[in-house]
Order: C-alpha cells, then sequence, then structure tokens
C-alpha cells in the first residue's frame, strides 16, 4: 500500500503521528467499534435465535409433508409444530431417556463431545460419520388414535460432504412418509437434484423392511416383482455416488445402530 | 478534480474494480449461483463500502500515518460484523447459503483499496459517493454473472421459474456446467472481452509482440 | 490417521480455496506472471495458514465460543460475534512477528518470502480457511492439517496458473481477451480440471 496518508495535517502544531495520539486513536477506536458490535449482537440475539429454531421446525414439518418448499410466517410454523412433541432416545436401546432436556439438546454438537458419543469403526460406518450420538431427537406427531407419524434425524456422506436431512416415518414403522435433506454439497443438477421435489414424492410409500433389516435401495432400474420394488426407488441420474449416499445414509440410520430399536419398539408398542 | 458525478460513475464502467483493477472478486464468485444471493451480497458490500468511506473519511486527520490499516481493519470488520448479525436476524436463510462469504467482505480488497486510497484524502460526501460508485460497478458485474449463471444453469430467476427445466416438466435441459463454479471464470473472462471490445482503450498492452512475418506466416 | 488425511487431501484438490471456493483471487490473478515468485507466494501462504488457523482454532475454543470462558468464570458468555475481529487481528499479528522473525534471524528466508508477507493479510484465502474452521467445528489437530492443506492446495493452484501463463504469453490472444480475460478463463479450465478429484474418498 502505498504512504498516502501522513501529509496536510500539521495544522495547529497538533501531531497526528505522536505515541499519545497513536495510543489514544487506537484505544478509542478499539472501544467504539466494541460497543458498536457488541451493541447489535445483544440485541439482534433473540431475533437470531428465533430464526435458527424456527428453520429446524420448518425443515420438520417439511419432510413429515406438512409444508411445502416455501417458506411460511412464524406463527404459521409454530401453529403446526406445535402438534410435535420432542422426545429424546437411547439410540442403542430405543427407550425413551430424561438425561437431558430434549429442548436444550443439541445432537450434531454431542457428537463432538467424547462422553456423548462414540467411534464408528471403518468397516460399521457406511455413512462416514465418524462418531455416532449416544441421545438422539424424535418428534412425534400424535393424533386421536396414537402416534401418526415419527420425524427422525438423519445425515451422511454424499459426493462432496456431508447431507443433513430429516425422514418421516408412517405409523406402521416400516414405510416411509417422507424425506427431506436441508444442507448438502452436492453438484447443482446431478446430486443436488436430492432437493427436487418430483423425486422427493418418490420416497412417500417405501417399505423400509425386509427380515428386520433396511433393504432400501436407490436402483437405475425398478425391479420387476413387486415384493422387490417396494423398498426400491430411483437412483439419481448422473450422480451415482450421491445415490449411494443416500442408500447409505438411509440403511444405517433405520438399521440396529440407528433408529431401528426405536422403530421396532414402537411398532411392537403399536401392536401392528 | 473531478466532479461528483464523475467520481459516482466513473467506477460503474470505465473503472470497474473487478474489470480493471481486478479487486475484490474473491468474496464474489461463489454467491453467485443464484440471484438472491447475489443481491444481497451487493447491498452488503455496498453499505459496508459506503460506512467504511465516510467513517474513515472523517477520522482521516486523526488517523496515525504508521497504524492506519490495522484501525481501517478494525472499522471494516466492525462494520462486517454489523451487517453479518442483521442478515441472520432478518434474512436467516439467505445468510446461511452464503457462509463464509459475508465475513468475507472484510478481505474485499474493494473495500481496503476505497478506504485507503480514496477516503484517507476526500471528505466525507465525495468519499461515500466513491464507495457507491465502486460498489455499483463490482455490483453491477456480480448481477451480470449470477442473471447468467442462475436461468442457465437452473432454470429460474430469483426462484421463479423462466425456463421450465425438463425435471420439473419443462422442455428446458438444464446447462449443469453454469452452476459450478469454473463457469463463473468463464463469464467473467468473456465479460471481460466483450467490456474491453466495446472500450478498446482497456486492452492491455501483449508483452511481446508478434512480428509481422510471422503473422503473415500464420495467415499462409 | 486416515482421518487427517482425508482433510488433508481434501482440502488440497477436492476443496481447493482458489480454484472451488474463488478465495485469495486478486493476489492469485495478480502475482501469477512467473512460476518462481508465484511459488515464493505460495510457500508463504502455506506457512501463514498453518499457523494462523491452528492459532485462531485455539482462540475459538478457549475465548470466544458459548460456554469457552466457563474456566474464568462465566459460563454463560457467547463472543462468537467477536469472531472476524478476532481473526483479522490475529491473522495481520501472526504476519507481522513472521516477518520480523524471519527478518532477524532467517534473512535468507525473508528475502525470499519477504516480499509477499504484507499482501497476504489481506489474502482471503487465509480468513476463508479460518472461517471455514469456525464454520466446520474443527478439533485443534483437524484445524492443523486442514490448514497446511488449504495453503498447498492454494499454492498449488497458483503455481499451475503461473505455468500456464508463462506458456500464454507467446500466443496471439484476441485483443480484448489479453491479460486479464484469458487469464480467468485459463483459471476456469484449471477449476474444471480439479473438479475430477471430486468423490475422492479416503
Amino acid at each position: 500500500m502505498p504512504n498516502t496518508a501522513g501529509s496536510n495535517s500539521d495544522k495547529k502544531g497538533y501531531n497526528k503521528d505522536s505515541i499519545g495520539n497513536i495510543l489514544l486513536v487506537a484505544i478509542t477506536v478499539c472501544l467504539l467499534c466494541s460497543i458498536i458490535v457488541a451493541g447489535t449482537a445483544v440485541a439482534l440475539k433473540p431475533a437470531q435465535l428465533e430464526n435458527r429454531e424456527l428453520d429446524i421446525r420448518q425443515n420438520i414439518l417439511r419432510a413429515a409433508g406438512l409444508m411445502g418448499a416455501a417458506a411460511q410466517p412464524a406463527e404459521q410454523v409454530n401453529a403446526l409444530f406445535e402438534q410435535f412433541s420432542v422426545k429424546l432416545i437411547e439410540l442403542e436401546t430405543g427407550e425413551y431417556s430424561g438425561a437431558i432436556d430434549p429442548g436444550k439438546f443439541d445432537q450434531l454438537k454431542s457428537t463432538k463431545d467424547p462422553a456423548m458419543s462414540t467411534v464408528l469403526s471403518d468397516d460399521g460406518d457406511p455413512a462416514t460419520l465418524r462418531r455416532l450420538e449416544k441421545y438422539a431427537l424424535v418428534y412425534l406427531l400424535e393424533g386421536e388414535q396414537g402416534i401418526e407419524k415419527v420425524v427422525l434425524p438423519i445425515r451422511g456422506y454424499g459426493l462432496w460432504g456431508t447431507l443433513y436431512g430429516y425422514v418421516a416415518v408412517a405409523n406402521d414403522f416400516d414405510t416411509i412418509d417422507g424425506l427431506t435433506f436441508y444442507s448438502h454439497k452436492e453438484t447443482p443438477g446431478l446430486g443436488g437434484e436430492v432437493d427436487n421435489p418430483e423425486w422427493k414424492a418418490l420416497w412417500p410409500g417405501v417399505k423400509i423392511y425386509s427380515d428386520g433389516q433396511p433393504a432400501i435401495a436407490l436402483v437405475k432400474t425398478r425391479s420387476s416383482t413387486p415384493e422387490q420394488a417396494a423398498f426400491e426407488v430411483d437412483a439419481l441420474s448422473g450422480a451415482s455416488l450421491t445415490s449411494r449416499g443416500v442408500q447409505n445414509l438411509m440403511r444405517f440410520w433405520l438399521g440396529d445402530r440407528g433408529f431401528g430399536p426405536y422403530l421396532k419398539k414402537l411398532s411392537g408398542e403399536s401392536g401392528v | 478534480m473531478s466532479t461528483a458525478r464523475e467520481v459516482l460513475l466513473d467506477p460503474i464502467l470505465d473503472n470497474n474494480p473487478i474489470t480493471l483493477q481486478v479487486l475484490g472478486i474473491c468474496s464474489a464468485l461463489a454467491v453467485t449461483i443464484k440471484l438472491s444471493t447475489t443481491l444481497v451480497m451487493c447491498i452488503s458490500v455496498m453499505a459496508v463500502t459506503i460506512a467504511s468511506n465516510v467513517l474513515i473519511s472523517l477520522l482521516r486527520n486523526v488517523i496515525p500515518a504508521n497504524i492506519r490499516i490495522i484501525v481501517q481493519m478494525t472499522i471494516i470488520a466492525s462494520l462486517v460484523i454489523v451487517v453479518d448479525q442483521i442478515l441472520q436476524a432478518v434474512a436467516y436463510d439467505l445468510s446461511k447459503s452464503m457462509s463464509v462469504f459475508v465475513g468475507l467482505i472484510i478481505t474485499n480488497c474493494i473495500v481496503l483499496g476505497r478506504a485507503e486510497a480514496f477516503a484517507m484524502q476526500n471528505g466525507p460526501w465525495r468519499s461515500a459517493l466513491d464507495g457507491l460508485g465502486n460498489a455499483l460497478g463490482y455490483g453491477l458485474l456480480l448481477i451480470a454473472v449470477a442473471v447468467i449463471r442462475e436461468p442457465l444453469g437452473a432454470g429460474t430467476l430469483l426462484g421463479y421459474t423462466v425456463l421450465p427445466s425438463v425435471s420439473s416438466g419443462g422442455w428446458y435441459y438444464t446447462n449443469g456446467l453454469l452452476l459450478l463454479s469454473p463457469s463463473a471464470f468463464f463469464i467473467i473472462g468473456l465479460i471481460i472481452w466483450a467490456l474491453r471490445s466495446w472500450k478498446p482503450e482497456q486492452v492491455e498492452e501483449p508483452e511481446y509482440q508478434i512480428t509481422h512475418s510471422a503473422q503473415f506466416m500464420e495467415t499462409v | 490417521m486416515e482421518h487427517f488425511l482425508g482433510i488433508f487431501v481434501k482440502a488440497i484438490f477436492v476443496e481447493n480455496m482458489a480454484l472451488t471456493f474463488f478465495l485469495g483471487m486478486c493476489t492469485f490473478i495478480a502475482i501469477s506472471k512467473k512460476i518462481e515468485t508465484a511459488f515464493g507466494l505460495g510457500i508463504a501462504v502455506v506457512v501463514v495458514l498453518g499457523l494462523t488457523v491452528p492459532i485462531n482454532n485455539l482462540i475459538l475454543t478457549n475465548f470466544l465460543r458459548e460456554g469457552a470462558l466457563t474456566w474464568a468464570g462465566f459460563p454463560a458468555v457467547d463472543l462468537s460475534f467477536l469472531g472476524y475481529l478476532t481473526y483479522i487481528g490475529v491473522i495481520a499479528a501472526v504476519v507481522q512477528i513472521l516477518e520480523m522473525i524471519l527478518d532477524r534471524y532467517f534473512p535468507f528466508l525473508y528475502n525470499a518470502l519477504g516480499i509477499f508477507l504484507p499482501l497476504i493479510t489481506v489474502n482471503c484465502a487465509i480468513l476463508g480457511a479460518v472461517l471455514f474452521m469456525a464454520e466446520r467445528d474443527q478439533t485443534f489437530g483437524e484445524s492443523m492439517v486442514f490448514g497446511l492443506g488449504a495453503g498447498v492446495g492454494w499454492a498449488l493452484a497458483i503455481t499451475a496458473l503461473a505455468g500456464v501463463r508463462e506458456k500464454l504469453k507467446y500466443s496471439d490472444v484476441p485483443e480484448g481477451l489479453r491479460g486479464l480475460g484469458i487469464t480467468f478463463i485459463t483459471v476456469g479450465l484449471l477449476s474444471l480440471c480439479f473438479m475430477s478429484f471430486g468423490g475422492i474418498d479416503l
């Protein structure tokens, strides 16, 4: 940078380059900036937290098919979300747990905490999660006849990065009711088509379990036998790695190490 | 001394910060996939450039020469934090999709460059105009890139369908390349070409002149 | 170990700072006319990134993040909004200190890298990498590997571009494209090449 400053300033014997003035300017600028920055941050914090909460709620509602892709006013989202009850479960047993208040639990953050998560070994980690949390949140949509839908948080590695989303399971606990990814880095137009509403519309009605194991498959051509085709969804064209990633993460999260035990417990309770 | 009008309009076409000075494209291109994020980015850059230019111009007679860069940086960084916090509060979706690129306005060379080169020598009103002009020149180019990328790449503009794509039942085969990062470079390159053909005085001198005989040999 | 190698390779090839995130473009375009200078700048970026990303990671985890000040008796304080200001301050300070240390103890290195160091403070690749580190919640070890990887990736990209441009200056480019225009298109092609590293999974 050229030294352009420093000229025509020596009026009235005032020396702006003296040590005293340097310190004075530095301290004043720091003070003023910190007041402005801290003031804005503190004043806007409630609105930001509300936005974050609202964002999560919208994604859950989208997965459950209660809301379209367009954003909706906060009151409407919150009113819809009122129907859900949020619970904390222990993944390994599938039992509800009261260890932490679900309202304060941050599931993604807990995967960083050694006390709250376990390391997945390479061969037991098809979705490349590296660490699996001990507790997970589930969102139950309860009607008059008990649970109508349950929305589960899922994530897994695609081509460029991790996909984060929610899957909704219908109340036979064996059928997908909806799927949505709220954050991913897949190639726009190819793997990025996981956001395409037409592709997402293929998911409701897909069966999950075959002999107790998740058998969901993303395939190029559907099988001719209806028994097999019930587990299948069209893969994304031109995105075999993203499709494989989605298949892996669905199988992992609905399997024994994910929400499998919980879903089995629910289906046992409802007697289906 | 140039007139206020020149201060404002000069950076938009004749002295565009991106095409001529190669300033500030870093943080800009990654948000040009969608027009909406691009517009928000432009408005943020504009707000930061104008505010920092005015503040630094007001302080120009008290800022000591040897700590001026760090003072400028502090002011700019504070302004960017304010902009970022406001975005998170009022436009959460957009601020999320812009991820780190709002923060990168701090190192956007236009902001610091104008503060150092213009605001340190001029009054606040002229500095504000200079900030606005440079931010507009920058914004115009970014918007041009986004207006090419979003419709041809995804068939939409600002989220509304303009070219119904095959994947949603229309006729337009979307060009995936335009959604990838390389396309932004190609488009900028072509825009520079177009601009320089229109205003030949911006063409750079070649480092090596091809001699007549060589040109002749080529044509034969 | 494999995890760290994965982050390293990904930062170099798949998520190249310059070619996929457009970071550090100003210097990337301006200082890529000759291989030697480009390489020198590249090395300086590797050094600065390798230092600033982990240092900022320490500051983030011990001072700024929500609950990070528990050790000082302020468990509820969340200073993460001060992030940008802190990062840029740390970067400027590290560059300045590095410059002084090199000048005093390693005059040979100073002669080679010295002229690039002031440029680096405002290089958005540095701030960009720090912000990515913060956004991705990396641990200290991860941040160290990521910082180095991002630096090596940037250095690789600028050296490659300088190599192409050295050959390019003998070619007969259409007038309007001369200089900046053709450079952008070259960068685009380079970036397209780097896309083929997508999907590498370690």
